[in-house]
């Protein structure tokens, strides 16, 4: 017997509401779900289909989410952040021509994204979104958080930011300027955070370690380290 | 198109949920459906504003209710056919059609630590700006019905060009395959003010990378 796709999902889809009435609602526990998620049953159609022809590799796939999941992420602009902080010479390569400094340090390449490094200073808070999609510096902060790619996020940064900032713990005075960065073209934003006061005595790897992604999409500050200089 | 995608400004889209120490994706299947995307990408069938728009096609409704990576999902099963790399009747049945010959997949291993593709940009001194950093210029009163990177909130503002980042593809005419139409792009400075009245900070100011043809002097 020919069995479609949209059968195999309709027979799946059944089993699966069988499951709930027999009170094993799959939703209350992701870790020992029994019936696959409907996006997971359709992700793996589509793969299994893609594979078959010869579309995509399942080796490539498995290796690019390895790439996403422990190469690539905050840590790498953190450590942009850390070398701004402590060598004024880069610091002002990276605010004139962003690309070619975040590429020293060994990250992306001359392909990759068109970065700006927007500085924060006392009087002037920097805050990154996307209203249209997404889009997202991942060269140096890898895969966005949910809460960037919301539409809360991204209806209200641009109309109430000091709203949005407060939400995240962020009282901005008065006297602060706020500068919304909406990434409408290719250019990708990130923030360089103030750095912190009573830091003087860290290396520049104990001063990456302090810097959050949040700070460098610019809706938190750098914490200042506890008491010892240690964070 | 004016869609619900066009979210800058809109209310009642609910607090902001941040998670702690968020995994880089919530499901295994995530994971699979972002790198899918990435491989299929390398076929070239398809450029990243018509990638963007695909997704703004989705009806508003789903827009709204769908997570991220389901927005994916759908509009991949909606491209896979659109742009021809299955057909109708393999997609139905999800087999390869009998007589179809086994390809080689265009993304390899080797290319998962490249980052990012890429998006290409020149200094070519033969695509002449059209404005001027310091210049005043006011975003056009436009409501273009396929794709456009000019959103609602800017359409008919009055801003100063703080920067010029260089020449790139043209999104509208880009997303519909009708040619780059290469021209610069610049940072304008909105004041808040401006944008959303008397209500907002005197202070604070939104800043938009908007093409040529988005522009006009004011």
């Amino acid at each position: 017997m020919k069995t479609s796709r949209r059968d195999f999902l309709a027979a799946a889809g059944a089993v699966a509401a069988e499951g709930q009435l027999r009170g094993q609602d799959s939703t209350h526990d992701h870790e020992h779900q029994a019936v696959p998620s409907d996006p997971t049953l359709r992700v793996k159609a589509l793969e299994s289909l893609l594979v078959e022809k010869g579309l995509v590799d399942p080796a490539a796939l498995d290796a690019l989410i390895d790439t996403y999941e422990h190469k690539v992420g905050p840590r790498n602009g953190a450590k942009v952040v850390a070398r701004a902080w402590t060598d004024p010479d880069y610091k002002a390569r990276l605010l004139s021509d962003a690309g070619p400094a975040i590429a020293e340090m060994g990250l992306g390449s001359a392909a990759g994204e068109h970065m700006v490094v927007v500085e924060n200073a006392p009087k002037v808070h920097n805050l990154v979104v996307c209203t249209l999609c997404s889009c997202y510096p991942w060269t140096v902060l890898g895969l966005p958080p949910v809460w960037y790619k919301s539409t809360a996020y991204r209806s209200r940064a641009v109309i109430d930011p000091r709203g949005v900032l407060r939400e995240f713990g962020l009282e901005l005075p008065e006297d602060v300027e706020v500068r919304v960065w909406d990434s409408t073209a290719e250019l990708r934003y990130l923030v360089l955070p103030e750095r912190p006061a009573g830091t003087g005595a860290l290396s520049e790897a104990e001063l990456a370690e302090l810097v959050t992604r949040d700070a460098m999409v610019g809706v938190a500050k750098v914490a200042v380290p506890a008491a010892g200089g240690k964070p | 198109m004016n869609g619900v995608h066009d979210l800058g400004g809109m209310h009642g889209m609910g607090p902001i949920r941040h998670e702690k120490n968020e995994p880089v994706f919530h499901e295994r299947w995530e994971g699979r459906m972002y790198a899918i995307n990435r491989a299929l990408g390398a076929w070239h069938k398809w450029n990243l504003d018509a990638w963007r728009h695909d997704i703004e096609l989705l009806p508003p409704s789903d827009y709204l209710r769908m997570s991220y990576y389901e927005k994916w999902l759908a509009a991949m099963e909606n491209r896979v056919v659109k742009y021809g790399l299955v057909t109708k009747e393999e997609w139905e049945s999800g087999k390869p059609a009998a007589n179809s010959t086994k390809a080689t997949p265009a993304f390899s291993s080797a290319q998962a630590d490249v980052l990012t593709r890429g998006i290409p940009s020149s200094k070519d001194p033969s695509v002449v700006p059209l404005f001027r950093v310091g210049e005043l210029v006011r975003a056009r009163n436009i409501n273009p019905e396929g794709h456009t990177r000019l959103p609602r909130y800017a359409r008919g503002k009055t801003g100063e060009i703080v920067r010029d980042h260089g020449v790139y593809a043209f999104p509208d005419s880009n997303a519909q395959f009708r040619g780059e139409k290469r021209q610069h792009v610049y940072s304008v400075r909105f004041r808040a003010r401006e944008l959303w009245g008397e209500a907002a900070s005197p202070r604070d100011s939104v800043h938009l990378d908007m093409w040529d043809d988005y522009l006009e002097h004011a």
